[in-house]
Order: C-alpha cells, then sequence, then structure tokens
C-alpha cells in the first residue's frame, strides 16, 4: 500500500512548514530587535501628551500702570461620535448666536480637516466672551458631544499704544515650521511687542504624559506623573512708556496723519511713541480679529502702519543741526564762520530760497533763523574742499560716516519689529544715479534735509536725544524692564557719534535760540529751558510739519520728535504740539492755558483727501 | 484512576505523550495572551467570568474534557460515523446560511441562549473525516477522474456554504486540503501553479508603475512575463526530460530579450513587453510542433499552463480593480504597500506591526504591554491575538511560540506518516494541513507579510468555537493514532 515515492513528500511539506516559521522568525527579529521605528512610534501612540498652557506676561507701563493682561475665554469643542444625531440645531445655533449655514458649514470644515477624528474634542467655536458662554452655558445640557475648553486671551486696559504692545493671534504654519514649539491652535505675537518679546512672554508650555487608547480617550496617568512636566509662567514686562503721556499724544494727533516719539536722553527709553492715525487695541482680540484686522487693512489711511520706525520722511530743517555738527568736527567752519543769505544761496544759477533775516550772519544765529543758505554753503565748501579730501567722493563719505554715526542710514535696533532704515546717500549713490558727474550743488538739498534724505521719526527724535546727551545716544527700547532678567545689553552700551562735545554744545546755543527768538518761540516757557528745532520739510503736496526738541537744556529729561504730515510750518502742527508734550512729561500734568490750547489741537484736522497713504 | 488505566491500558500507553505536551503547552501560553490582550486597568481579577480571560478558562477546561471523551472513545466510531458526521454537519452548514442573527457581518454564529457557536469550526474536522474515509476506500486513486471529482466535492461543498455565510476567511481554510491532495499523490504542478499565480499577482501589481531601467517598459510585467518563460522551460526539463531542448529555449529566449534590452536602454526607449509577448508566442509554438512531433501530453500541458499563466496574469489586473469590493482591494493594496493611508485600510497591520515591534527582545512583561492594553490594535484577543505575544514576551516569546507550531507540525507529519492505513494518514495530514494554513495566515497578517484573512491563531485566539474546534481536530486524531497498535494486535 505504501508508496515510498510519495512518502518522501513529507520532507516537501515538512520543508515547506519550516521555511514559513524560520522566514516568520526573521521577520520578528527585524521587527523587534534591527528596528527602533516601531518603539518610538508605540510611544507616540499611547502617550498622549497633555499641553498644560502657561500664563504669558503681563504688561505695564513704566509708572506700573497694568497695560495687558489675561483674560478667560471659552472654545467650544465638540465630539462627533457624541453629537450625532442627538442635537437640536435651532435651537444650538440660537444659544450661539449663530446661522444654520455657519453650523454647517462649519462642521463640514471640521469633517474635512486633516487629522480628524469623531473621537476626539475638535474645535467648533473659539474665544466666547464671558457673556456668551454663560448663555450657551445654561443650555449646554441638551448639547451631546459639545464641551467647553478653557483657555485665556489677551485684554488691554487702554485704548492706547496699540502699534507697541501688538496682539496676537493663531500660529501660522510657517510659524510652526521656524520654531517646533508652537502646534496648530496655539497663540503667538504678531506685532509690537507681543512678537518682538513672544520668547520672554509665553514661557514654557507644561506636559502631562497620559496613557490612552486607539479611540483617545484618557485611561491613566503614566508612572503617577513622574515624567510630567509643570509649565513655567511668562515674564512680567515693564515699558518704558508714559501711559499718560502716550495717552496725550495719541489725543493731539487726532485728525492728522504723522507720529510723536520722545525719549529719555539719559536711558534712550521711549517715552511715548504715537503714530497716527492709530486705533483701539481692544478690537485686536477674540473673535473679532480676522474682521477688525481686515477692515483696518483696507483703510486707505494705513492705521496698522506704525509710522514712528516705519515711516521715512524728509526731516526737513531738523537735519541742519547734524549738518552743523559735520562741518565744525570737519572743520569747514568756525561757530564765527559767516555766510551771506540773500533770500536764500545763489550759486552759478542754483538757487534755494530762504526767509528774511539778518545776513551775513554765523552758526547760531543760522540754526536760530533756521537758514538754508548757510548749510548750502557749508555742504558746498566740503564737498569741494580739494585740500582736505582727494575727491568730491571721499568727502561725501566722510560726510556718510558722520550720518551714520549718529543713527541714521541704518536701524536703530529698537525693540519692536519692522523698523526701517531711512535713507542715507553715499558717494556710490550718486555716482550711479548722475553717472559719476556730480558735485556739491547737484546734492545740495541734502544739507537742509530734503532730496534723498529720509530719516524716521524715532531717528528724529533720537537726534534729539544725541544732542541732549551733548553726543551720545542710547539704542531707543520701549521695554524698561523684563522680570528676573537683565535687560539686552545693546540696551544699556552709550553710542558716541563722530562729532566732539564741543561742536554739540554750539548747536545746543543754536536751538536754545530758536526757542527764545527764532522759529521754536511758541516753545518757550518760563519753568524750564526748552531747546528746539523746527521742520518745513518740502514734498509733492502740502508740506510737513517737523518738531526736534529736547527740555530741560541743563539734564534734559525728554527728547522729542514731532512729524505731522501735510502739516504746513513746523511752527504751525510741530512747535505747539511738542510743547505740551513736553510740559506734560515734566510736570506730569497741562496747566489750564495749555489744556485748552491740548483741546483745541484735538480739534484740528488736516484734510488729506481720499487717496491712499 | 489506576483502575481505569488497568481497564484502558494501550490507549494511554500508545497515545502520542508529546503532542498533548505541545498542546497543554499551546493552552498555557495562548491564555496568557487572552488575559494580556483582554486586560484593562483597574480589572484586576483575571479568573471573573466576567472577563475574557476567566471565560476563556472555561473553554479551555472544557476543551480538555472534550478530548479526553474523545480518546476514550473507540477508534472504529471515527472511521465509521464519518459520513454521518460530515452530513449533519453539512446540514447544520447550510442551516446556518439562513441564520437570522447576524454579527459583525456575518452569519455563521448559531445562538443557542448563551451560547454562540460557530459551525464552520466544528466542519473542518468532519470534512476531514470523510475526506480520509473516501479516499481510503479501496481501489481510490487520485487520478481518476470520477474519484478526484468527488474529493473536490467533498472539500468544496463545505467551502461553498461558508462562503454563502459571508465568511471568506474560514473558507479559504479548505484550501489547505491541497498540501493532503499532493501528499497523496496529486501532481506538483497543480501546487506549483498555485504559488506561481501568488508571485505573479504580487510582482505583477507591486511594480507595474514601476519603469525598468530608464525604458518604458513596466517592471512588473517585464518580470512576470520573464517568470512564465522560464517556468515553462523548467518544465519542460522537469516534466519531458529534454535537456536539449531546454537550452535551446532558455538560450534563444533569454538572448533575444537581453538585445532587445540594451537596444531599449542605448539606442531607442520602447516597451519591452511587446518583444516578450512575441517571444512568448514563438516558444508556445515550439512547444506545440514538439508536442505534435513527439506525442508527449506533457508539451501540451506546459502550453496550458505558459497561455493559463499569461491569461491569469492580465485578467488579474482588471479583478483587482473592476471585481473585488473595496475593503478587499484595500487590503490587497496594503499588503503590496501601494497605500499608505493608515488611519483606513492600513490601520490594523500598522498598529499590530507597531505593538510588535515596541516589545523589544524580552517585551514588556505579562500585563504591561501598552499597545495591546490600550485597545490600538483591533480583535486583538481574536485574530490580532499575536500582537499581545509580540509585545509583552518580545522576540523570545514570539519566536518561542511559532517553533512550538512548528514542533506540532512536524510531530504530526511523524505520526501521519506512522499510520498503517491511508484512512488515519489522510485525517492526519488534514489536522496538520490545517494548523499549518492558520498559523502561516493569522501569523503572517500580524507580520504584514500575507493579506488581512480574519481567522484564528489555534488554541491562542479567544473563542469556544475555534478552540473546541481545534481539539477536536487534533484529539481523534490522537485517538486514530493511539489505535494503531490495537488494531495490529
Amino acid at each position: 500500500m505504501k508508496d515510498f515515492g510519495l512518502e518522501n513528500r513529507k520532507y516537501v511539506i515538512a520543508g515547506v512548514a519550516v521555511a514559513i516559521v524560520a522566514i516568520y522568525i526573521v521577520r520578528l527579529f527585524t521587527l523587534q530587535i534591527m528596528s527602533d521605528d516601531y518603539k518610538r512610534n508605540a510611544d507616540s501612540n499611547a502617550f498622549f501628551k497633555k499641553i498644560e498652557f502657561p500664563s504669558r506676561g503681563i504688561i505695564s507701563d513704566r509708572n506700573g500702570k497694568l497695560m495687558v493682561y489675561n483674560q478667560p475665554a471659552y472654545d467650544i469643542m465638540v465630539v462627533m461620535n457624541e453629537e450625532k444625531g442627538h442635537l437640536d440645531t435651532t435651537e444650538f445655533c440660537n444659544a450661539l448666536n449663530i446661522s444654520k449655514e455657519f453650523f454647517i458649514k462649519r462642521m463640514d470644515a471640521i469633517k474635512a480637516a486633516p487629522g480628524y477624528s469623531r473621537f476626539t474634542q475638535q474645535l467648533f467655536m473659539s474665544q466666547l466672551s464671558d457673556k456668551d458662554f454663560s448663555i450657551f452655558q445654561e443650555k449646554m445640557f441638551k448639547f451631546p458631544g459639545f464641551y467647553i475648553q478653557k483657555r485665556s486671551i489677551r485684554q488691554y486696559q487702554y485704548p492706547y499704544a496699540a502699534h507697541i504692545l501688538g496682539d496676537m493671534a493663531e500660529v501660522s504654519p510657517a510659524d510652526i515650521e521656524e520654531d517646533d514649539y508652537y502646534q496648530p491652535g496655539d497663540f503667538i505675537g504678531k506685532l509690537g511687542v507681543e512678537r518682538k518679546y513672544e520668547k520672554v512672554l509665553r514661557g514654557e508650555k507644561g506636559v502631562q504624559i497620559l496613557l490612552r487608547d486607539a479611540r483617545g480617550r484618557i485611561k491613566d496617568r503614566y508612572q503617577n506623573g513622574a515624567f510630567d512636566r509643570r509649565p513655567v509662567p511668562g515674564k512680567n514686562l515693564t515699558l518704558s512708556i508714559d501711559l499718560k503721556l502716550q495717552a496725550l499724544g495719541e489725543y493731539l494727533m487726532n485728525g492728522k496723519i504723522g507720529s510723536i516719539v520722545a525719549i529719555e536722553p539719559a536711558t534712550g527709553e521711549v517715552l511715548c511713541m504715537v503714530s497716527s492715525p492709530t486705533y483701539d487695541p481692544r478690537i485686536m482680540t477674540g473673535r473679532q480679529r480676522g474682521k477688525n484686522h481686515r477692515m483696518l487693512n483696507l483703510n486707505p489711511w494705513k492705521p496698522l502702519l506704525n509710522r514712528s520706525i516705519m515711516g521715512q520722511y524728509p526731516p526737513g530743517s531738523t537735519f541742519k543741526t547734524t549738518q552743523a555738527l559735520t562741518y565744525l568736527s570737519e572743520g569747514i567752519i568756525t561757530p564765527s564762520t559767516p555766510f551771506s543769505c540773500n533770500h536764500g544761496f545763489y550759486h552759478r544759477g542754483l538757487h534755494v530760497g530762504c526767509h528774511g533775516h539778518g545776513s551775513p550772519l554765523a552758526l547760531t544765529s543760522a540754526l536760530t533763523t533756521s537758514c538754508n543758505g548757510y548749510f548750502c554753503w557749508g555742504l558746498y565748501y566740503m564737498i569741494g574742499n580739494r585740500r582736505k579730501y582727494h575727491s568730491p567722493q571721499e568727502a561725501m563719505n566722510t560726510w556718510r560716516d558722520y550720518m551714520v554715526s549718529m543713527g541714521f542710514g541704518y536701524k536703530l535696533g529698537i525693540d519692536l519689529p519692522g523698523e526701517k532704515r531711512g535713507l542715507i546717500p553715499n558717494a556710490e549713490f550718486y555716482d550711479k544715479a548722475y553717472k559719476g558727474s556730480w558735485n556739491g550743488l547737484t546734492i545740495i538739498s541734502i544739507s537742509i534735509g530734503q532730496g534723498e534724505v529720509n530719516l524716521t521719526p524715532l531717528q528724529i527724535a533720537n537726534l534729539g536725544a544725541t544732542i541732549a546727551n551733548r553726543g551720545y545716544y542710547y539704542t531707543p527700547h520701549v521695554v524698561r524692564k523684563i522680570q528676573g532678567m537683565p535687560l539686552d545689553t545693546a540696551y544699556t552700551t552709550r553710542h558716541y557719534t563722530k562729532a566732539p562735545e564741543w561742536t554739540y554744545r554750539q548747536v545746543v546755543e543754536g536751538m536754545r535760540g530758536a526757542v527764545l527768538k527764532g522759529t521754536c518761540r511758541a516753545a518757550n516757557r518760563a519753568d524750564y529751558a526748552v531747546c528746539g528745532k523746527t521742520g518745513t520739510a518740502e514734498n509733492r503736496g502740502q508740506d510737513h510739519s517737523v518738531f526736534m526738541g529736547f527740555a530741560p537744556m541743563e539734564n534734559p529729561k525728554i527728547a522729542i520728535a514731532v512729524y505731522v504730515e501735510n502739516g504746513g510750518f513746523g511752527a504751525e502742527y510741530g512747535v505747539p504740539i511738542g510743547a505740551l508734550m513736553m510740559e506734560q512729561y515734566i510736570n506730569g500734568k497741562l496747566d489750564d492755558n495749555s489744556r485748552k490750547k491740548a483741546e483745541d489741537f484735538h480739534d484740528r484736522t488736516i484734510f488729506y483727501g481720499k487717496g491712499d497713504r | 484512576m489506576a483502575r481505569e488505566t488497568d481497564k484502558r491500558p494501550s490507549v494511554i500507553r500508545s497515545i502520542d505523550w508529546w503532542t498533548i505536551c505541545i498542546y497543554i503547552a499551546l493552552l498555557t501560553f495562548g491564555w496568557i495572551s487572552v488575559c494580556g490582550a483582554s486586560y484593562t486597568y483597574g480589572d484586576t481579577d483575571i479568573f471573573s467570568l466576567s472577563t475574557r480571560s476567566g471565560m476563556q478558562l472555561v473553554w479551555i477546561g472544557t476543551s480538555v474534557c472534550i478530548g479526553f471523551v474523545l480518546v476514550m472513545l473507540d477508534d472504529r466510531f471515527y472511521d465509521t460515523f464519518s459520513y454521518i458526521i460530515y452530513g449533519t454537519l453539512l446540514l447544520l452548514l447550510f442551516a446556518t446560511i439562513f441564520n437570522p442573527h447576524e454579527i459583525k457581518g456575518s452569519r455563521s454564529w448559531l445562538v443557542l441562549g448563551s451560547l454562540r457557536l460557530q459551525p464552520a469550526e466544528f466542519a473542518k474536522f468532519a470534512t476531514a473525516l470523510a475526506l480520509a474515509k473516501f479516499m481510503s476506500t479501496f481501489g481510490y486513486s487520485i487520478h481518476k477522474l470520477k474519484d478526484f471529482a468527488i474529493t473536490m466535492a467533498i472539500v468544496f461543498t463545505p467551502m461553498v456554504f461558508i462562503i454563502l455565510q459571508k465568511e471568506t476567511g474560514s473558507a479559504l481554510v479548505y484550501l489547505a486540503f491541497f498540501l493532503v491532495f499532493y501528499r497523496e499523490g496529486m501532481t506538483g504542478s497543480v501546487l506549483f501553479t498555485g504559488v506561481a499565480a501568488v508571485i505573479y499577482f504580487v510582482i505583477g501589481i507591486r511594480f507595474e508603475q514601476i519603469p525598468l531601467l530608464d525604458t518604458p517598459t513596466s517592471a512588473g510585467k517585464f518580470t512576470v512575463l520573464l517568470l512564465i518563460q522560464l517556468f515553462s522551460i523548467a518544465m519542460v526539463l522537469i516534466y519531458c526530460r529534454n535537456k536539449a531542448l531546454a537550452w535551446k529555449m532558455f538560450f534563444c529566449c533569454m538572448t533575444a530579450t537581453a538585445i532587445f534590452l540594451l537596444f531599449s536602454i542605448y539606442v531607442i526607449p520602447f516597451d519591452i513587453v511587446w518583444i516578450q509577448l512575441v517571444t512568448s508566442a514563438i516558444l508556445i509554438g515550439w512547444l506545440l510542433w514538439e508536442g505534435l512531433g513527439s506525442r508527449i501530453r506533457n508539451y501540451y500541458l506546459i502550453v496550458l499552463f505558459a497561455l493559463g499563466s499569461m491569461a491569469f496574469f492580465y485578467s488579474a489586473d482588471h479583478v483587482l480593480n473592476n471585481v473585488l469590493e473595496i475593503h478587499q482591494r484595500t487590503r490587497i493594496n496594503v499588503l503590496l504597500g501601494l497605500d499608505d493611508d493608515l488611519a483606513r485600510g492600513g490601520y490594523n497591520v500598522h498598529q499590530s506591526m507597531i505593538a510588535i515591534g515596541s516589545g523589544g527582545i524580552e517585551g514588556k512583561g505579562f500585563l504591561n504591554g501598552t499597545q495591546t492594553k490600550l485597545k490600538f490594535v483591533p480583535e486583538q484577543d481574536t485574530d490580532f491575538i499575536f500582537c499581545t505575544v509580540g509585545e509583552e514576551e518580545g522576540f523570545i516569546g514570539s519566536a518561542g511560540v511559532l517553533l512550538l507550531f512548528l514542533a506540532l507540525i512536524l510531530r504530526l507529519i511523524h505520526l501521519a506518516e506512522r499510520q498503517p492505513y491511508r484512512f488515519g494518514r489522510v485525517y492526519g495530514y488534514s489536522v496538520l494541513s490545517i494548523f499549518l494554513f492558520h498559523v502561516f495566515i493569522n501569523v503572517g497578517m500580524v507580520l504584514g507579510l500575507t493579506p488581512v484573512i480574519g481567522i484564528p491563531l489555534p488554541f491562542f485566539s479567544y473563542g469556544g468555537s475555534s478552540l473546541w474546534g481545534f481539539t477536536f481536530l487534533l484529539f481523534i486524531f490522537l485517538r486514530i493514532d493511539a489505535g494503531r497498535n490495537l488494531i495490529r494486535k
């Protein structure tokens, strides 16, 4: 019966069995011993890392007045699996004050989102206010599957300083790409201090390691929390801003486009930074942020633009101070060198107009009267000086070095995002523009702060602070103190300019004269000595009104720049606004007379037309 | 006990204790795994009847009793009643098709009060008995058409009934009987054709979209056509014993393919599959010519193989995309690495591989696995039970379990071969083939090597029906084996 040929087939069958088991054991070996991937995968699979959000640092002004704090807000979460088919949609929509279309659209969007799971909580609506939340909470028992998640949102105590404080918004994919600290749904500072000091303010997230099952349900704490990390709260910031001064500045700039920047010369602390038009920072919180942001973006006056550091303007006659410093330092003039001016600068057919004043005149008088002719001659002689400089190019670049040493042409490095550098031309710039054929006359207008020269209001204010310090400045900054942390040394180092102290004394004389008997007479006061310089910057439309000054003359407490677009003469808007600001800061309040004047300026609006600014 | 032993000394002495030891070892490991897989935090009493581990203990106890009873019955009982048992089970299977209770989309469960049984699990041993009985009749030959047809009918009737219960996985187990037919004389080329079909399918679908060496040729198609040619030529060598012809054919096919491949790479790129089709056609014509000349039937059979292979391969793609249901297509795509969507079809297999991979060498320890404990792996105490072994017992434990199964199968081959009659041998091979098929498919799918077919791992997966079914299968054979000496006496 036995067929021995067939009996050998038992070896084939046994061989198949052995081969299968051998292959499986090799596979087990590669899965369990050769590769680490699966172990790592298993960890992220079973461990649910519950993020505990730290409280964000609060922000106060230089006098300790609370400006920004955190307030609880409520997110509405939904677990689709529990919600399914049990919802009275009409009642639900009424409770949340939303339309049925919104509800349907939102639910579809949740389901279509990547990583969607019907077993875990999905964000239905974010940042409900206290009021909306309390209405919803009363009826919540009727809506199975809906949950509340508490989180905190930023609140602003005052409607001021929107550009400095900035705001927060949900992180963009680019933010996450840049810093893996963030996860979708996190909030990040988008503008102002909130953005620049994001890492200080945000603190450190904590994590609770929990065990969960495949449906996302939390089962237990892993090893009783042995590996949990507590969140580290963010650090509080004290700004250098004086809230009252900032408020007054915004009040005065109502109806005008422009900027006010005030700096404490002894420290470089920014006392106020007004950019007009501005907006109420409180509209940039919560769910209306997106809508309001769009609205502000469409406004032709560009209220979102922080003109104090992003606006680049011709500085006008305030720039003459820098010219005086340069000519004196380079020995082009001495304090007593006279230049003539007969209603302006006439030379080889070129004419730069000036207004009526005595002639010839020396440096301090030239500053006091804001004489154009004097400074044009100065630049003309400097560029043309072949004994001192080999070429106009060398003279030009020496001039440029002075300007850069005063903080122009490059970013000053303020602790706010988006600062612009302005423009200080150099020899290469003109070689290119005029194909190498240019001389002192070609570029004469830069000596009076016109032409190619552009500064930000912050740079103009910093010029005031440098003159007040007689030759040095600290990099301006808006944060005065960080809780438990020293300030960056960049903000505590003096920067000396190329002009020596004695040249500054001459300029201070001239600026004092301008207040006593020159263009800034309106800023003169009996209780403290003000120094100032007006500017009337020509441009395509009505002139810009500029003022740069500081007070008191000795031991200055405040240096200020006022820039009012299309405000006319410097004396028209710049000087009176600057005077009021200095009074407010030095005296802590305005006297009755000044208060009336402030009201008057508050009501004055400039007609800008309908075009984009 | 001593008295009983005296009464039936020969059964107790001649039963194969090795197999029983392996059986008990597998049951023990199985129970430990069910504990691990069904355990949830805060649930400490693994013996409680309200837990699956407690219930599995009940099934194990009853199985041991069943095994004891089966061994105590007279061995002629199985021979005598095999057709009756088979007929009864067929009726039961047929009745189950119209079962109103549908559990997880399957009608295979028969609900008797609190007891739920799957007749399909018991039909295996019944089919094995009927097959053994029929194949041991005097004068039976698998090469006789009538005998072969009846043999096929015995296997395919329960298979069709089970498919009608929507339990395709359990039905596929009946393919294991082909291993028995092979042992009993079926030509090996039938098995080989089956294996070749699987190879064509896997290679053809997996590499269809991948170009071959910068030519506009599908690497999958090229490889499959090359394999068909090589297999055909190898058959000429083996079944026609014509070495010279085989070499000539090999040389011609390969030279033609190589020349045109080089031409396609370096001169003008074109789809070389056309050349392969032409050479294949020439090859087939050549074989037919040889067949006509020599009058050897095997040439025609090889032609049939080659044509069938090509027809199968070209229709497989069509079947995959147009005939199979979505979930089946997904499973195949996942297996071939063409579908990476882990949240959908690939989820089970991916999760089970994570669970096993995280076990490392020694495992995380009894009841310490996080993956299985937290219910990441679906069906983890039934079809995916091997995950728990991998995670909690590590490489040592899971390899040990596989070796235990291998030991069981090899031992059963030994037992089957020592049977004096064909009845015992056929039944023995049926038992070991079924075990082999279950282990092959079940462990393979957990390791991501075979498609996901929902069949249990013998003695491990939770459930009374499967445990009882495997116990019936094994202990009837042990009783038949124990009777080999008694009869001789």
